[in-house]
C-alpha cells in the first residue's frame, strides 16, 4: 500500500491550486478518498462527534450486504441456463456463467453511471460524491440477466442525470435512483423486462430448451391460480427465475443481518414493511371469494414475502437513508404501507405483476409529507401537555 | 410621464417595442417553459409531429385573434363580467377551429380528438387575454397572441419531434431509423408513446433554456 500512496502524494501537487490539472482536482479527491481515508477529519476541539463512518465506508457496507444477493444471482443465472436446456452443470459451471452474463451487466452500470458523475461533476465544478457505489451495483441487481448492455447504459444515465444531479447529486434525490433507472427502463422497453426474458436462453450446442420450460415467475403463476406456486423452499432459497439478485430470500436475509448490525438500514422499515403485507394479506383473505378457490386473494399472507422482490426490495431499496422517511414514528409509518400497497397492487393489478418497484418509489415521494406530519403531531401533542 | 409622451407618437407596425411583443415569448417569457402554461395539452399531441403543428396553429390563432377581439371591445366589456365574455369569445374561435379541422382535415382532428376543444381551457389563452389584451391596442394584443402561439408551439414541436423520433423511429410518419438498427438490437422507446416521456423532456427542455438564458437563472 506504501508504494500507492507515494504515488499518489507525487502526483497530488499537479492538481491542487495551482498546478498544472487544476481543473481535475475534484476527480483526482474522489479517486484519493477512494483509495485512503481522507487525512483531514474533524479536529478534536469542537463538540462534533468523530466517526470512522463517513460515507465511503456506509457505501462499503452496502456493497458487503448486496454481495450474498449478488454471487448467489450469478450462480443461479447459470443454474437456470443449463436447467432450461436440460443439461447437467456443476456449482462451478452456474457459477461460471453467472458471472459471464452478470459481470458485464455490472461493470457497464458503473462505468456509465460513474462516468456521468464525473463529466457532470467536471463541468459543474463540484466534488465527487459516493453516491453511484450503491446504485451501480443495485439497478443489475433488479433487471435480468437477459437485458441488452445498452439498455442498462441508458437507464444508468437516466438514474444519474435526472434522478439524482439534476436535484443537486447525492443525498439530494427524492428518489431512490437505482429505482428509477428500472421504472425507466421498464416503462421504455416493456418487452425485455416482463414476460419471459428471466432465463438466458442463448443456444447451447447440441441441446434444445425442454419441453417443460415455463419462463412464468412466481409473481405471474401467482396471478393466474395460487396452487400452482412452486414450493416454499424454492421461494426461500431463491432456485427460480427473476431478476439478478432478487430471488433468493435467505441471501437478502444475510445483508439485512449486516446492514441491521451494523446500523446502516433501519430495522424498523424493514420489520413494519413485512408486518404490512403480512396484514394486508390476511384482511385479503377474509374478504376474498369463497367461489374462486384459485384467487390470488387466497394466497397464506407470508408467502407475499417470499415472492418475487419483495425482500430485496424492502431490505436495500426502502431502506435507503436519503429517500425514506426520517423520523421514528414515520418509518414505521412509511414501512407499513410499503407492505400494505405491495400487496395490493400484487393483488389487484395483473398489468404490473411486481409492485415492489412502483411501491417504493410512490412511498419515496410521500416520505416527506409522513416527515411533516409526525412532527407536526409531535408539537401539537407536546404543546397540549405544556 | 416620458413614456406617455413616447406613446404619443405613432407607432410604427414593427416597432421596437412590437417586436419584443412578439418575441418575447419565443424565449424570456415563453409560455410553456417559463410561464409553465398549457402543459397537460403539451403531454396529450406530443406523440407525433404531425398533430403537433395543427395544435399549435390551431393555438396560434386562437389566441391572436380572441387576444385582437377582446382588445377590440375591451372598453365596453365591463369588469364584473370579463371572464365570460373572454370565455364566449374564445369558445367561438374554437369551434371554428375545430370545424375546419373536421372538414378539412379530419384524420388529425380525430387524433387530437378532445384536445381541439380543450383549447378552451388553455391556460395560455385565459392568460394572455388577462394578463396583455384586456389593456392593450388591438395590434400589439394580436402580436402577442402570435408570439405566444409560436412560442407555445416551438416548445411543442421540439417535444413531438423527440418523441416521434425514439418512440417510433418516425419522422412526419416516414421511417428514418433504419432496418439494420433493428436488426442490430436498436429499440423504440416505448416510454417515449407514454404522456410521462413529455413530461421529462420539457423539464429537460426547462433545465436546458433556464441554464442557457441568464435572465431566468436566479427566477426563484
Amino acid at each position: 500500500m506504501s508504494f500507492l500512496r507515494k504515488f499518489v502524494d507525487s502526483v497530488k501537487p499537479n492538481f491542487s491550486h495551482g498546478g498544472k490539472y487544476e481543473k481535475f482536482h475534484h476527480l483526482f479527491t474522489a479517486f484519493e478518498t477512494f483509495l485512503f481515508v481522507p487525512e483531514t477529519p474533524t479536529n478534536g476541539t469542537g463538540v462534533h462527534v468523530r466517526d470512522a463512518m463517513d460515507l465511503k465506508r456506509t457505501m462499503t457496507v452496502v456493497i458487503l450486504a448486496l454481495l450474498p444477493a449478488t454471487l448467489f444471482g450469478m450462480w443461479n443465472a447459470g443454474f437456470q441456463h443449463y436447467k432450461a436446456f436440460g443439461m447437467d452443470s456443476t456449482l462451478f459451471e452456474n457459477f461460471l456463467f453467472g458471472l459471464q452474463k452478470t459481470l458485464p451487466i455490472i461493470v457497464v452500470s458503473y462505468a456509465v453511471g460513474l462516468g456521468v458523475e464525473f463529466i457532470y461533476a467536471y463541468f459543474k465544478g463540484h466534488s465527487i460524491s459516493e453516491g453511484y457505489l450503491v446504485t451501480g451495483l443495485l439497478i443489475p441487481l433488479t433487471l435480468p440477466v437477459t437485458v441488452p448492455l445498452w439498455m442498462v447504459a441508458l437507464g444508468a444515465i437516466f438514474c444519474t442525470l435526472l434522478g439524482k444531479e439534476v436535484f443537486g447529486g447525492t443525498g439530494m434525490n427524492f428518489m431512490n435512483p437505482a429505482l428509477l433507472a428500472r421504472a425507466f427502463l421498464f416503462f421504455a422497453f416493456p418487452a425485455y423486462l416482463s414476460g419471459d426474458i428471466w432465463t438466458d436462453l442463448s443456444p447451447e450446442a447440441g441441446h434444445q430448451v425442454i419441453d417443460a420450460f415455463s419462463g412464468a415467475t412466481s409473481l405471474v403463476t401467482f396471478d393466474k391460480s395460487i396452487s400452482q406456486l412452486p414450493s416454499l423452499w424454492t421461494m426461500i432459497s431463491g432456485i427460480e427465475q427473476g431478476s439478478i439478485g432478487e430471488t433468493s430470500f435467505i441471501a437478502i436475509m444475510i445483508g439485512a443481518a449486516i446492514l441491521i448490525f451494523t446500523g446502516v438500514g433501519s430495522w424498523r422499515i424493514m420489520l413494519s414493511a413485512f408486518i404490512g403485507a403480512l396484514v394486508t394479506g390476511y384482511l385479503l383473505n377474509l374478504i376474498a371469494p369463497a367461489s374462486n378457490p384459485e384467487h390470488s386473494m387466497h394466497l397464506a399472507p407470508y408467502l407475499h414475502w417470499f415472492m418475487g422482490s419483495f425482500a430485496f426490495g424492502v431490505v436495500f431499496m426502502a431502506t435507503d437513508p436519503v429517500t425514506a422517511a426520517q423520523t421514528t414514528k414515520g418509518k414505521w409509518i412509511y414501512g407499513f404501507f410499503i407492505g400494505f400497497f405491495i400487496v395490493i397492487l400484487r393483488v389487484f393489478n395483473p398489468a404490473y405483476p411486481e409492485a415492489v418497484m412502483l411501491t417504493i418509489l410512490l412511498m419515496n415521494v410521500f416520505a416527506p409529507l409522513i416527515d411533516h406530519l409526525v412532527v407536526e403531531q409531535h408539537i401539537k401533542s407536546r404543546l397540549k401537555n405544556a | 410621464m416620458e413614456e406617455t409622451i413616447e406613446k404619443k407618437k405613432k407607432e410604427g407596425l414593427f416597432s421596437k417595442k412590437n417586436r419584443e411583443v412578439i418575441k418575447d415569448p419565443l424565449d424570456g417569457s415563453n409560455p410553456i417553459t417559463v410561464q409553465i402554461l398549457g402543459v397537460c395539452s403539451a403531454l396529450a399531441v406530443t406523440v407525433q409531429i404531425k398533430p403537433a403543428i395543427i395544435m399549435a396553429l390551431g393555438v396560434t390563432l386562437v389566441t391572436a385573434f380572441s387576444n385582437l377581439i377582446i382588445s377590440l371591445i375591451r372598453n365596453s366589456i365591463p369588469n364584473r363580467v370579463r371572464m365570460i365574455v373572454q370565455l364566449i369569445v374564445v369558445a367561438t374561435l374554437v369551434t371554428i377551429v375545430d370545424q375546419l379541422l373536421k372538414a378539412y382535415m379530419f384524420d388529425v382532428s380525430k387524433k387530437l380528438s378532445v384536445f381541439v376543444g380543450l383549447i378552451i381551457t388553455n391556460c395560455i389563452v385565459m392568460g394572455r387575454l388577462e394578463a396583455f389584451a384586456f389593456s392593450q391596442k388591438p395590434w400589439p394584443s394580436f402580436l402577442d397572441g402570435i408570439g405566444n402561439g409560436i412560442g407555445y408551439g416551438l416548445i411543442l414541436i421540439t417535444v413531438a419531434f423527440i418523441r416521434e423520433l425514439l418512440g417510433s423511429g418516425k419522422i412526419f410518419g416516414t421511417q428514418v431509423v433504419p432496418q439494420w438498427a433493428y436488426d442490430h438490437g436498436y429499440v423504440n422507446n416505448g416510454m417515449m408513446m407514454l404522456p410521462p416521456s413529455a413530461l421529462f423532456l420539457i423539464g429537460i427542455i426547462i433545465w436546458f433554456h433556464r441554464s442557457r438564458n441568464k435572465k431566468l437563472t436566479n427566477i426563484s
